[in-house]
């Protein structure tokens, strides 16, 4: 039975998404369509989770933006998101960094992790 | 053929075209067969059904598992026993007889469909959840914990009694519930499967009814 699901969300599966993790730096690249025209913008922040799996995955990314903290949840496996660039990788303890959302300047900053994880 | 049985199997999302996220349900049939055809018309018996309906089975099961009565019943329409048997009103079935199977084939992707299912049971819940009551609707004003409150209940010494059919707090769930409208976006008949597009009532593995 499982594997039906499988079957119905093999097409939509991207293979070519980096590894990435709660606490990492990465920079997402949307296509966006305004009018008739497409361009692509770029959301960079700290991605504060993952969740869910296969076809219905996402993850979330926290940024500052202008003084205000702005989140935004992209489908891992959206034809929208044109690339996921992992700038930084941030060494952190827990799998959801929701206490990011309570600290201001200093204090939200994340670790860099240096042990070289892929 | 007006619809038939099947099985929910759980939710996915698949994008369309335009890059839209669809929420979606899978369905898996394997095709129902006929056990049983009713007639308005007087057979040669001198009996009628008194309406027009096909009757569908769905789902193996096992041999010693059947009573007697029932597996006679299969017996005669030349099958196997199955778990399910459901009745589907149905005019034009001259080209129908028993033994006879109906799979997913008989819809198309982006034909309409209702599902009917049996909801899950939610338990004793209170007017909010069950009847969409607003609760009282402020914490403040002198309030306490009469937030999800269902506020009065009618009139009072006239007629000192409460009107029958007053919603309040109780069982919730369980019911048979039927969702119109859902989308077809895939079939795979190959597979037995059937996607809809958005939520059914029911748990996985629960039956489910597919009308056209």
């Amino acid at each position: 039975m499982e594997d039906l699901i499988k079957l119905i969300e093999a097409p939509f599966l991207r293979k070519d998404t980096p590894s990435f993790r709660a606490g990492d730096t990465v920079n997402v690249y949307v296509k966006i369509i305004e009018g008739n025209k497409e361009r692509i913008q770029q959301f960079r922040g700290v991605c504060i989770q993952r969740k869910g799996a296969g076809a219905t995955e996402t993850f979330t990314v926290r940024k500052i933006s202008g003084g205000i903290g702005v989140e935004r949840i992209f489908p891992l496996h959206s034809p929208s998101v044109e690339k996921i660039e992992v700038l930084k990788r941030g060494r952190v303890r827990r799998a959801r960094l929701f206490y990011l959302r309570d600290k201001i300047g200093k204090d939200a900053r994340i670790r860099e992790d240096e042990s070289g994880r892929a | 053929m007006a619809g038939i049985i099947g099985k929910k199997i759980g939710m996915t999302n698949i994008f369309d075209e335009n890059r839209k996220h669809i929420a979606c349900t899978l369905i898996y049939a394997e095709p129902n067969v006929i056990t049983q055809i009713k007639t308005d018309k007087v057979r040669g018996n001198g009996k009628t059904d008194g309406y027009n309906a096909v009757q569908l089975a769905f789902d193996e099961k096992k041999e010693k598992q059947t009573t007697q009565p029932l597996a006679g019943h299969f017996e005669k329409a030349g099958t196997t026993p199955k778990r399910k048997l459901v009745e589907f009103v149905f005019d034009n079935m001259e080209a129908m007889k028993p033994g006879d199977t109906v799979g997913v084939e008989i819809f198309e992707e982006g034909d309409f469909v209702d599902v009917v299912g049996i909801s899950k049971g939610k338990g004793f819940q209170g007017v909010v959840k069950r009847h969409g009551f607003h609760g009282v609707g402020g914490r403040t004003h002198g309030q306490h914990n009469r937030e999800r409150a269902p506020g009065s209940m009618g009139p009072g010494s006239t007629p000192s009694r409460i009107y029958p059919g007053k919603r309040l707090a109780g069982r919730m769930g369980g019911d048979r519930t039927k969702v119109q409208n859902l989308r077809v976006l895939k079939i795979i008949p190959e597979k037995n499967l059937l996607v809809v597009s958005g939520s059914i009532p029911g748990h996985k593995g629960a039956y489910v009814i597919v009308e056209k």
